[in-house]
């Protein structure tokens, strides 16, 4: 016994090898260090972010009233908001269709369906780009057109928030679609068979049924549709036109003149809404079923 | 699984919505830009579908070329570090104590969805001239007096290289790396690993003959994922390496933002899908074969 730790451990025991776990903590610290200093030194009290001086909270409020980067935000906000709603619908559906039904070209149809998710974010960035000016122009005729309520429309929601909005669901809501078909796989199909023997209508079927099983799936889909329309720089960098930023884009003007507490601030912020958001929805994905008998 | 024949409004209900989005704003874009790289520009604002090559041949001019192959050998670098990387994280996560895992698993996810561009930006202020690593080094330089011995610590100029540019894709997408690894480890059957040692295999035998063969379908997985997005990335090229370290998205952007050809620009991005379709079709046909071989 002249190494006890060593005698403890069986030969597929890795998880105990000092080796992989020292190595395991040198890559946890080395993802978390650059973040962490990001976050802390939006709390210093220096220009200059090298050294500390002290805690503050005054480039919160420089970011605050810095009125370019609020509206960035808050367009970035708004955006988001309006692509969780369309891309959660538009995701369930999809995935009921995928999951329910067995029709010629299904394969191809679902390859299509995952190929925003596969493809680089450029190329989709400039297809959208090359879209929207060849539309672009046709629309604006509408947009300061004779037709009433369609301006009346775009004075609630700009057209350029749209054309963004609009970019943005076409690239989230297969995600949404994967999520909720993957809660869809552990469904008792035997259970809507039971409520439709029992006289309920496919629409109630669905109502009492089949959504109540999936709504951990939609839940955590939602929260991944606004996370990926939050932090999308590079289709909005595309889409965007030179009068609308979103928060990432505004960053990325910020960031090319150099390193500065108020865009550590800022943020910070974003981090903190996204880490909510991912937690909540890893937690809704890694419940245990219950309602499987 | 029903014949959509059986229910024909509920098929059409659900199916319509995203054949409709996807269609309008994602392949009807892509089949322009698809015969936009067939065209040529006729005016400042006009672009004629002429069913031209020009485009592509000129991606194979010289400085394009180098361009693309740096662009290749730095994502198959940068790659092969996060293999390198998560493959042992995976793994060390696969065999840590059950309860752990998912917590595990999470703490490594969780920088991934926080925003790329934010990430990039603490990645410059760690390595910039006046920077924390740069900081670092100049304490231990003092610290073990060489700035009586030698002199003063001359700061390195971290930024603006190659280097920077694989630090950067590497500490981007190594935790994307970890999750199709961390799926095919766990499905491992781990008598096939007892096995081998008690044949006599050494550990470090059993894991390139029995682990990694048996785990291939995550490593392809993992290095295709992670290899096209590196492949088309501009961000990190962009802000971490600067003039230097131009990579092919950065060339794309140009055509868009300031160069203003778009037809090259669209046969380039068409040739980041050509390469994306061929890693897909290699994933497939992998997958394919690895199945085979388990059902005999």
């Amino acid at each position: 016994m002249a190494k006890p730790r060593n005698a403890l451990r069986g030969p597929l025991d890795y998880g105990k090898s000092p080796l992989l776990i020292g190595f395991g903590i040198v890559v946890f610290v080395l993802l978390y260090a650059p973040i962490i200093q990001l976050i802390a030194f939006s709390f210093n009290d220096s220009k200059r972010n090298i050294v500390w001086q002290g805690f503050t909270t005054k480039y919160y409020r420089v970011a605050w009233e810095n009125a370019a980067l609020v509206e960035a935000f808050t367009n970035s906000i708004a955006i988001a908001i309006m692509c969780t709603i369309f891309a959660t619908i538009i995701g369930t559906a999809t995935a009921l269709w995928l999951w329910r039904f067995r029709f010629p070209f299904k394969a191809a149809a679902e390859g299509v369906m995952a190929l925003p998710i596969v493809i680089p974010e450029i190329c989709m960035g400039i297809a959208v780009l090359v879209m929207y000016s060849r539309v672009g122009g046709w629309m604006r005729t509408f947009e300061s057109g004779p037709i009433h309520w369609w301006n009346e429309l775009f004075s609630i929601w700009p057209l350029n928030l749209a054309a963004i909005t609009a970019a943005h669901i076409a690239f989230s809501f297969p995600f949404v679609a994967v999520v909720v078909r993957a809660r869809l796989a552990g469904f008792n199909r035997e259970l809507e068979e039971a409520s439709k023997d029992l006289g309920a209508s496919e629409w109630q079927t669905f109502v009492n049924v089949v959504l109540p099983y999936m709504k951990p799936g939609i839940i955590a889909g939602a929260l991944l549709a606004f996370t990926l329309s939050l932090d999308d720089f590079v289709i909005t960098f595309f889409t965007a036109g030179p009068e609308t930023n979103t928060f990432p884009v505004k960053v990325y003007s910020l960031v090319r003149r150099g390193v500065s507490p108020d865009i550590n601030a800022a943020s910070t912020v974003l981090i903190v809404i996204t880490l909510v958001a991912t937690v909540i929805a890893m937690r809704l994905q890694q419940q245990p079923d219950k309602s499987k008998g | 699984m029903e014949n959509w024949k059986e229910n024909r409004i509920v098929f059409w209900v659900t199916a319509l919505p995203g054949v409709f989005w996807l269609t309008v704003f994602f392949l009807i874009p892509l089949a322009l830009i698809w015969g936009m790289s067939f065209g040529e520009k006729t005016s400042i604002v006009d672009i004629e579908v002429t069913g031209t090559l020009a485009n592509y041949v000129r991606s194979f001019e010289s400085v394009y070329v180098q361009i693309i192959w740096k662009s290749i050998w730095i994502s198959a670098l940068s790659c092969a570090l996060c293999l390198a990387i998560a493959y042992p994280i995976a793994f060390g996560i696969c065999f840590s104590p059950p309860k752990w895992r998912p917590l595990l698993l999470l703490l490594i996810i969780l920088p991934f969805w926080i925003n790329l561009l934010i990430r990039t930006y603490a990645l410059i202020a760690v390595f910039r001239t006046r920077g924390t690593l740069n900081f670092l080094l100049e304490w231990l330089w003092n610290l073990a007096f060489m700035d009586k011995l030698i002199g003063p610590y001359q700061p390195l100029e971290l930024l603006y290289n190659n280097g920077a540019v694989i630090v950067g894709m590497v500490y981007v997408f190594m935790p994307f790396m970890v999750l199709p690894l961390y799926a095919t480890i766990e499905r491992l059957d781990r008598s096939y690993l007892e096995a081998s040692l008690d044949l006599g295999a050494s550990q470090w035998t059993t894991f390139w003959k029995v682990t990694v063969p048996l785990t291939m379908p995550g490593i392809v997985s993992g290095v295709i994922l992670v290899f096209i997005p590196m492949l088309g990335m501009f961000l990190v090229p962009d802000l971490l390496g600067g003039t230097n370290a131009i990579m092919i998205g950065n060339v794309i952007t140009d055509q868009f933002k300031a160069a203003n050809d778009w037809p090259f620009g669209a046969a380039l991005s068409f040739l980041l899908m050509y390469v994306t379709f061929l890693a897909l079709a290699l994933r497939a046909f992998i997958g394919a074969r690895s199945r085979g071989r388990v059902g005999v």
